[in-house]
């Protein structure tokens, strides 16, 4: 439980952050990118959530399924638009998937001279 | 058959349903592993919903007490992140890069396909931000001019499709390395890429939700000339 409370906790402080320092975030991404910078930092260890984290990783697929039941709503509203909707929508997600995997392929195997680190 | 209409407004209902749907879809995959077990579990409770004439709104009750899980989930994305650090290391360039060139590949792609299909300017403006988490894709297409649900909707559909065929179709197009495909689901497809892909691997999975993190940054940058155009 321990864990789960951390995690609760930096979602909060997510939640402050984007909502009183206007950081233009969601309060979860700003949750988990805190959360990164802590077990960098040693703030926190990596033993206190790994439990928690992993069980919520391993389901995470279920926490989808409702937003995903949402779209019914919508459906009849696309109404003549589908073949243009689902036909950018499709050929889009490909393109992105290809483009973004051939490129990071092609820049991870080039290895740029002088990278040190 | 007002007992079944009482059941069914309560909250319990939306969270019991999710919750066996599920169940059935995790044991569906482990027997068929091309079955995924989102699309399964959203498919079958649509089917029902539908079948037995239960109101959205009373499945949402409790299907919204399900979504609220998704925060710390996401917060706990830090834990494969952390661990991936050291395959990342020297790559980070890379990653970067892949996915602000995926990024922008997702909205030149959008804006051209709406125009060779002669698709709505509304519609479009609503699918651009569609990559990025969804709470970003909402505000985005408000911010230019679309309509928000629908932009929440367009970053669903595409992180389903993305997480169902994103692999497979990586495989066929010859990419192997598990930093380029974790970069290219968490790109196209955010958490519910990222989700798909922690079922395999800890590593794709952690550089999945790194590259998730990055194009929520990146893709609302890139939509700042947009607002210029229209």
């Amino acid at each position: 439980m321990g864990g789960l409370a951390i995690l609760f906790g930096y979602q909060c402080i997510g939640y402050a952050a984007h909502r009183f320092l206007e950081v233009p975030l969601p309060a979860n991404v700003i949750g988990l990118i805190l959360l990164v910078v802590s077990l960098f930092c040693g703030w926190v260890k990596v033993e206190w959530i790994e439990l928690s984290a992993q069980f919520l990783l391993k389901h995470m697929m279920i926490f989808f399924a409702p937003t995903i039941v949402g779209t019914i709503v919508f459906f009849s509203r696309i109404g003549d638009e589908w073949v243009s909707i689902t036909l950018s929508l499709v050929g889009s997600a490909l393109t992105v998937l290809l483009v973004t995997g051939w490129t990071t392929a092609w820049l991870v195997k080039r290895k740029p001279k002088g990278e040190g680190a | 058959m007002t007992a079944i209409e009482e059941i069914t407004r309560q909250p319990l209902f939306g969270v019991a349903l999710t919750v066996v749907f599920y169940a059935i879809a995790q044991t569906l995959n482990r027997r068929w592993r091309w079955l995924h077990p989102l699309f399964v579990t959203a498919g079958g409770m649509i089917v029902l919903l539908v079948a037995c004439n239960i109101p959205y709104e009373n499945y949402k009750a409790g299907g919204d007490i399900v979504t609220f899980f998704l925060g710390p989930a996401t917060v706990a994305l830090a834990v494969p992140l952390y661990k991936s650090a050291q395959a990342m290391k020297g790559k980070i360039r890379a990653i970067v890069l892949g996915s602000a060139i995926g990024s922008l590949s997702g909205l030149l792609s959008v804006a051209l396909l709406m125009w060779a299909l002669n698709g709505v300017k509304d519609t479009m403006l609503s699918m651009l931000p569609k990559s990025a988490t969804s709470p970003i894709a909402i505000e985005l297409a408000r911010q230019l001019g679309g309509t928000p649900e629908l932009g929440g909707v367009f970053a669903v559909l595409t992180g389903l499709l993305g997480s169902m065929v994103g692999p497979l179709l990586l495989r066929k197009a010859g990419v192997r390395s598990d930093i380029a495909i974790g970069t290219a689901v968490g790109t196209a497809s955010h958490g519910i890429g990222t989700a798909r892909l922690l079922r395999d691997s800890e590593l794709r999975g952690g550089v999945s939700g790194f590259a998730m993190g990055l194009s929520s940054i990146i893709t609302p940058l890139l939509c700042i000339p947009i607002y210029w155009l229209t």
